[in-house]
């Protein structure tokens, strides 16, 4: 229990883990899912696996933006950055995730012109500042990245800059828990709600899960304390026998979200009939594009794409994890051919990857159980 | 880019009231507010930014364990707060 002695609540983190055992029925298995990967970072990072009782098994979700974009799209932005006179932007998370014929990385260092930004608005700053070139944002992220980057639409708009689009790959996170709860490889008791998403989206499209699926679910904070008052929140409604959707992160997410950038998403974005997610599949109206009184600032309107549909390598486990189905560690190229530095899959890309996260903090405390147990 | 980190407002514009001068861990940006519309953001304000966009308001309490929670984390955040630097925002 090293990880959670180091950090600075650990009273308060062991005082709330008994109040979680005690709040286990005996002999009941509990297996919970944390959508959100900032949520397995912290549940990694401080080892809260080892807190909690046999019991509770966490799954984690798919809730990593970068870790979900398929190959084909890879594929077609590399193909578009290799364009004449393009600049291709993006988030420095996306640079190293693998297409069927690279990265971004492989790339820029073929030649192509490709640059890391912070924000959509410094992609369309670049934009201004190279009126001769077309400057196309990679743009990714769920709910909570989506208000940003139609903003920056916005402001394209009103700013004149015509040589500016945005590849747009936003996906949306309720199609893809639905998808989750319908598989009939995974059975699961609950749900840590993701915080982030939340703030945009609110607390209200989840009921469904509660309402039509019978499963709890709450809305949680990123440290390790709210990870856990969140999983005794989740066990708090099994054991009185309740279903709801609860908001544990009231600190920042509003119950209805936030209303302007639901707005601005709205004016600029539209859902796509369908989307492929990297190892998910096709799912139905789980991704946004840009609507077509916004057309001009469409880059799949303005290029011609390849739009292949790349196959994830055969050795890649990704899916099975990204449903939570394998843990990162079960996959057989986890911490061998596939690590950070030489990714197969993308949940080993970002740090909120599951596969990442896991091979950076979680083996180690996986080892001390080991090491605890055998002792 | 998943990070959600705190910052401070310093100023809102007075030219453009979706832009505001926020102290980010040290680091001073703009940082756009026009998510926030109906906030009525002042100086001493904490927010919760997301790639250069201010998503809610929080209070000071939770910037400071949002903050602590980020130092924690390491090369994550201090990989955010370097492209935070070098961000242009306008
Ligand atoms: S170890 Fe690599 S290939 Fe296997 S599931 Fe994780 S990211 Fe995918």
């Amino acid at each position: 229990m090293r990880f959670v002695d180091e950090y600075r609540d650990a009273d308060k983190a062991g005082a709330l883990a008994a109040k979680i055992a005690s709040m286990c029925e005996p002999g009941r298995h509990y297996k919970f899912m944390e959508v959100c990967g900032g949520h397995t970072h912290t549940i990694y990072k401080h080892g809260l696996e080892d807190y909690l009782p046999e019991s509770i098994q966490l799954v984690h979700g798919p809730g990593c933006p970068v870790c979900v974009i398929p190959m084909g799209r890879v594929d077609d932005a590399i193909h578009i950055a290799e364009q004449p006179d393009v600049i291709m932007t993006s988030f420095g998370d996306m640079m190293r995730v693998p297409g069927g014929r690279g990265s971004f990385f492989d790339s820029k260092a073929a030649g192509a012109d490709i640059r890391m930004v912070y924000s959509p608005l410094d992609a369309l700053k670049i934009a201004k500042g190279n009126p001769d070139k077309h400057v196309v944002f990679m743009a990714i992220g769920f709910e909570t990245t989506a208000p940003s980057t139609a903003v920056t639409v916005l402001r394209a708009v009103a700013e004149k800059v015509e040589n500016f689009s945005i590849f747009c790959n936003h996906v949306t996170i309720i199609p893809a828990i639905k998808a989750i709860l319908e598989s009939p490889d995974l059975r699961l008791d609950g749900f840590l709600g993701p915080g982030h998403v939340s703030t945009v989206i609110g607390c209200r499209p989840y009921e469904f899960i509660a309402r039509d699926y019978g499963r709890p679910l709450v809305t949680a904070g990123f440290e390790p304390l709210d990870i856990l008052q969140s999983i005794y929140m989740v066990l708090k409604q099994l054991a009185e026998g309740r279903c709801e959707v609860e908001n544990q992160y009231t600190r920042v997410v509003p119950w209805n979200g936030n209303l302007k950038a639901l707005q601005v998403i709205g004016q600029v974005m539209e859902l796509r009939p369908y989307f492929e997610w990297r190892g998910l599949g096709f799912i139905s109206h789980s991704a946004l594009k840009v609507r077509q009184e916004y057309a001009s600032f469409d880059t799949e309107r303005i290029f011609d794409l390849p739009g292949v549909r790349v196959a994830d390598p055969k050795a890649c486990q990704c899916g099975e994890v990204l449903k939570g189905v394998l843990k990162p560690w079960e996959c057989k190229v986890f911490g061998t051919a596939c690590t950070p530095e030489t990714p197969i899959g993308t949940c080993m890309v970002s740090s909120e990857g599951a596969c990442a996260a896991y091979y950076n903090y979680g083996r180690f405390s996986r080892e001390r159980v080991k090491e605890a147990t055998r002792a | 880019m998943c990070l959600g980190i705190p910052g401070e407002i310093i100023e809102v514009l007075p030219d453009r009231p979706d832009l505001a001068r926020v102290n980010v861990s040290g680091v001073r940006r703009a940082i756009n507010i026009g998510l926030l519309e109906g906030e009525q953001l002042s100086p001493g304000d904490w927010i919760l930014i997301h790639v250069g966009f201010a998503l809610s308001k929080i209070d000071e309490e939770e910037a400071r364990s949002a903050l602590e929670f980020l130092e924690g984390i390491g090369q994550a955040y201090a990989d955010e707060l370097q492209a935070l630097q070098e961000s242009k925002i306008e």
